[in-house]
């Protein structure tokens, strides 16, 4: 019990705050960067899992487990989010045979 | 413990870098399924013993299995992504930057809570955190299953081969 609270101690919670933010750059970085929808799917998912890791962060040092049932519900909406999206890029390779985003602007007009 | 968590960090920032820098989507999966491996590291660091297991078990083994086996379907390992233009990559790599400045710059001014003294080090653990699951967070839970129902309908409808109708 006491090793467990001292090795948390240990690392300043601003650390785990400033990788998830690295985390999440990283991924609004690689929307931006790439135009293969596959690759900004996965980093969606790199956004979603450095938020869940900061939530996991601060419910650790708050010994407050709501924060973790959140991330567990995180994981449901990314679950839903995948099969949902990739089920869109099929399609969209079926109908227009790429999968580069900058063709999915049919809706403009 | 100090060593482990910078390593850990060391190896999810890598492959993060990785996944967006890879030419072919295979290797941005297979990178992505390291970074979120040292992820449930430091999961099992913060004593979150039942979030590491599901992470691996949904992340790792569901999601990432469903990534691949979509990009070996439509055969999309074929590394003829179009360029984007020079400005436009700069565009990316400085708002990426900034985005990062500002959060950082915004914690750095502010005092974060403290650690709870009062710590318990069974909230992480499968028997707790299925009591708050199952009391406090009973109505998310079911709503949930239905966020999953819809899924499920809604991924089959667009999966579905449209029939070619020429009404007009």
């Amino acid at each position: 019990m006491d090793n467990i609270t001292t090795a948390i101690k240990l690392i300043p919670l601003e650390h785990y705050v400033f990788l998830c933010f690295a985390l999440f750059s990283i991924g609004v970085f690689g929307i931006l960067f790439r135009r293969n929808t596959i690759v900004m799917l996965m980093c969606i998912e790199l956004m979603l899992n450095s938020v869940n890791l900061l939530f996991t962060a601060f419910s650790a040092y708050r010994s407050d487990a709501a924060g973790q049932v959140f991330v567990f519900f995180i994981m449901v909406v990314a679950a839903v989010e995948v099969a949902v999206g990739l089920s869109i890029l099929v399609m969209m390779k079926r109908n227009v045979n790429s999968v580069d985003v900058n063709l999915l602007n049919k809706l403009k007009n | 413990m100090i060593f482990l968590f910078y390593l850990l960090s060391g190896v999810a920032l890598l492959s993060a870098l990785m996944v967006v820098f890879s030419r072919s989507p295979i290797n941005s999966v297979i990178h992505l399924i390291i970074c979120f491996l040292a992820i449930a590291g430091h999961y099992i660091l913060l004593n979150a013993q039942f979030l590491a297991v599901v992470h691996i078990i949904v992340y790792t083994g569901a999601i990432m299995v469903l990534f691949l086996f979509v990009i070996m379907l439509l055969n999309l390992n074929k590394e003829n992504e179009p360029h984007k233009k020079l400005y436009t990559k700069l565009a990316a790599i400085i708002s990426g930057g900034m985005l990062l400045l500002v959060l950082t710059g915004a914690v750095k001014s502010v005092a974060l809570i403290p650690f709870n003294e009062k710590f318990d080090s069974q909230i992480g653990l499968v028997g707790n955190f299925g009591k708050i699951l199952f009391n406090e967070f009973m109505l998310p839970f079911e709503a949930s299953s239905v966020l999953f129902l819809s899924a499920i309908i809604g991924a089959m409808i667009l999966g579905k081969k449209e029939k070619i109708t020429n009404n007009e």
